[in-house]
């Protein structure tokens, strides 16, 4: 039998989703942000959401996420992603609006705005990829930087009488009633791919079902940041941050719709 | 005539804002114009109209959450005074940038900092000349009256949506704050999905259906990109300053020496026209409506028949700057302000007037 003779439509197992474009992606070979995009278009095809969705990329690696995933898009300032969905959202109640945001964009300097859209319930979805650092602009030390890690800022490790501790921001959200659905998932496994894809998917489920706020979380790998190769930067993820931050769903609520309190 | 009320500055721009079919508000309370948000909240408009109304937890969430909504085409404002302005100044430069139509309202006070919670106009350089960063222009409309804080409303979102660029009505804690008579307008639907799709349907986001994809951003990293965008920014301004001055003029026909004022400072110097006029002086007054576009035109074309310029402005010295490059050095041009939160009186800007030109 010939290769020819296999690849049919009919035996088409998998293929790459018809929300992702052609773009060559600028993410680093390794990076985990590439998996993430192909999850989040992945669930926007299988839901056939594509023409009542709005994302929100943010500052930071991901600021270019518009010119992957083939949805509308609006590019928010620095922090601001979750005030911008809100926006969105309140005026377009019928739109599935979810931010895309790293850990310095949503943890430091907008850890303002996304502890007060997930307080307010506002019904939307956020992906969270938190790989400890600040890739964009050079590898500097984030909120959620493990103690000791290096970064261009904490050249001798992160030090926490001088830089605090790694925020556990992910936690805080959880104890908010606004949040309907909390998880903490990682991609660098085909197994966790699978449980990341389902958590993705759940999160944009609640907002057609107006459950409020979904959060999702990406522990991932940044191995242009932390200076190893792309195998050696998952073994570091598992070994150094699991332990800190650990995967998991964190809330699951069937909570009342935000219709009853309107 | 139709619906006269007796209302507040502050009050007025709410109900011109569910009148004029606006589909959302996003605000932060701040002294002197917390009573646009608590007229809202009083008024109930979602229940009325559809509008929206939201107290965001700080200026920069406002100001943002403007930017996502007037990202999909809606008709959207907020509103603040001086210290919170400043907060936003970031997401009005992205606004700016990415060509947003949207309203806002700056109540101003006396600053720098904290300052002050009286009124003030030391805000036009910001307003005017940036505010933010990068080379860009927010249509700037000064009301002098509460019948105007109502008008500019409406206007401010046609010329808003006219240029595809944020408009700003920059008001003061005296006109915020003070109780006149005002006529109401019709109530104007909220824009259907239909209309919105006709009039920013090439641009919003409103989700990818049968079209390529929408994207609102005022990124552009290729520099000669960059280049391209700021040189659509600057034609548009210059249609506006073309196409969208407005000025009022008081007896300005005959007179040798003319008041540049704005807002309620334009009202203080209506009186001192007056008491000029009664002494025989030969004094008119010109009011900037637009402050961007600002009415350099006429006030070149003055400049060749009058003696001298009195630019009377609660602050220490701002317009004075345009009316000196309009005036370009044919005569002389002087500034004369109370500021940090005083008012000036009538009798003051005639006194200034006459030592500052006449030579008195």
């Amino acid at each position: 039998m010939d290769v020819k003779d296999i690849i049919k439509p009919e035996n088409l197992v998998y293929q790459k989703s018809h929300v992702l474009t052609d773009n060559v992606m600028h993410y680093c070979p390794g990076c985990s942000h590439g998996v993430i995009h192909k999850l989040v278009a992945e669930v926007i095809e299988e839901l056939n959401i594509q023409d009542k969705t709005i994302g929100v990329s943010p500052v930071g690696c991901s600021v270019l996420a518009y010119n992957y995933i083939d949805i509308d898009w609006i590019e928010a300032a620095h922090g601001r992603a979750p005030a911008i969905a809100t926006g969105v959202v309140r005026v377009n109640p019928d739109k599935y609006v979810f931010t895309y945001q790293g850990d310095g964009d949503l943890a430091s300097i907008g850890a303002g705005e996304i502890l007060h859209a997930c307080n307010r319930g506002e019904n939307i979805v956020v992906i969270f990829v938190n790989n400890a650092i600040y890739g964009m602009t050079g590898g500097q030390m984030a909120p959620t930087t493990l103690v000791g890690q290096k970064t261009a800022t904490t050249p001798y490790g992160r030090d926490v009488n001088l830089n605090g501790y790694p925020m556990k921001i992910t936690e805080l959200i959880a104890q908010l009633p606004g949040t309907s659905y909390v998880t903490r998932q990682s991609v660098q496994t085909p197994a966790a791919v699978r449980k990341c894809k389902k958590a993705i998917l759940k999160a944009f489920e609640n907002v057609g079902n107006k459950k409020g706020t979904s959060f999702v979380e990406v522990v991932s790998t940044c191995n242009s940041g932390w200076k190893v190769d792309a195998v050696e930067a998952n073994c570091w993820m598992e070994k150094n941050m699991f332990p800190y931050y650990p995967l998991g769903d964190m809330k699951d609520s069937e909570k009342e719709s935000p219709e009853s309190f309107k | 005539m139709g619906d006269v009320r007796l209302m507040k500055g502050n009050e007025v721009i709410a109900e011109a804002a569910i009148r004029c079919g606006c589909d959302g508000y996003f605000g932060y309370p701040i002294t002197p114009q917390s009573e646009v948000l608590e007229t809202l909240a009083i008024r109930r408009p979602w229940e009325e109209t559809g509008m929206v109304v939201l107290q965001a937890e700080s200026e920069t969430a406002s100001i943002n959450m403007l930017y996502g909504a007037a990202s999909t085409g809606k008709k959207v404002m907020t509103s603040s005074s001086s210290p919170g302005i400043s907060l936003m100044a970031e997401g009005i430069s992205y606004l700016a940038g990415a060509e947003l139509p949207c309203l806002i309202v700056n109540v101003q006070r006396g600053g720098p900092g904290l300052g002050t919670i009286q009124p003030s106009q030391a805000d036009y350089f910001q307003t005017c000349k940036g505010g933010g960063h990068g080379d860009y222009k927010l249509i700037v409309l000064a009301p002098a009256s509460v019948q105007e804080m109502y008008d500019f409303v409406e206007l401010g979102f046609e010329l808003a949506f006219k240029y595809k660029n944020p408009a700003i009505i920059l008001s003061d804690g005296v006109i915020g704050q003070m109780m006149e008579k005002v006529e109401l307008g019709e109530y104007k639907p909220r824009w259907t999905a239909e209309q919105i799709q006709e009039i920013s349907g090439s641009w919003a986001c409103l989700g990818k259906a049968g079209r390529e994809r929408h994207i609102s951003t005022s990124l552009e990293l290729d520099p000669y990109g960059m280049e391209k965008n700021n040189l659509r920014f600057q034609a548009k301004y210059r249609e506006m300053e073309a196409k969208e001055v407005r000025y009022e003029m008081f007896d300005c026909e005959d007179a040798e020496y003319i008041l540049v004022a704005f807002g309620s400072s334009a009202r203080i110097c209506q009186k001192t026209v007056e008491i000029a006029r009664s002494k025989g002086l030969k004094v008119g007054l010109l009011r900037p409506i637009t402050l961007f576009p600002f009415p350099t035109p006429i006030i070149r074309e003055l400049a060749g028949t009058v003696k001298g310029f009195l630019s009377v402005e609660m602050n220490a010295g701002q317009m004075v700057e345009d009316v000196r490059l309009a005036v370009n050095g044919k005569v002389p041009v002087e500034h004369f302000g109370r500021y940090g939160g005083v008012i000036h009186t009538p009798e003051e800007v005639f006194d200034a007037l006459k030592q500052k030109l006449i030579g008195e």
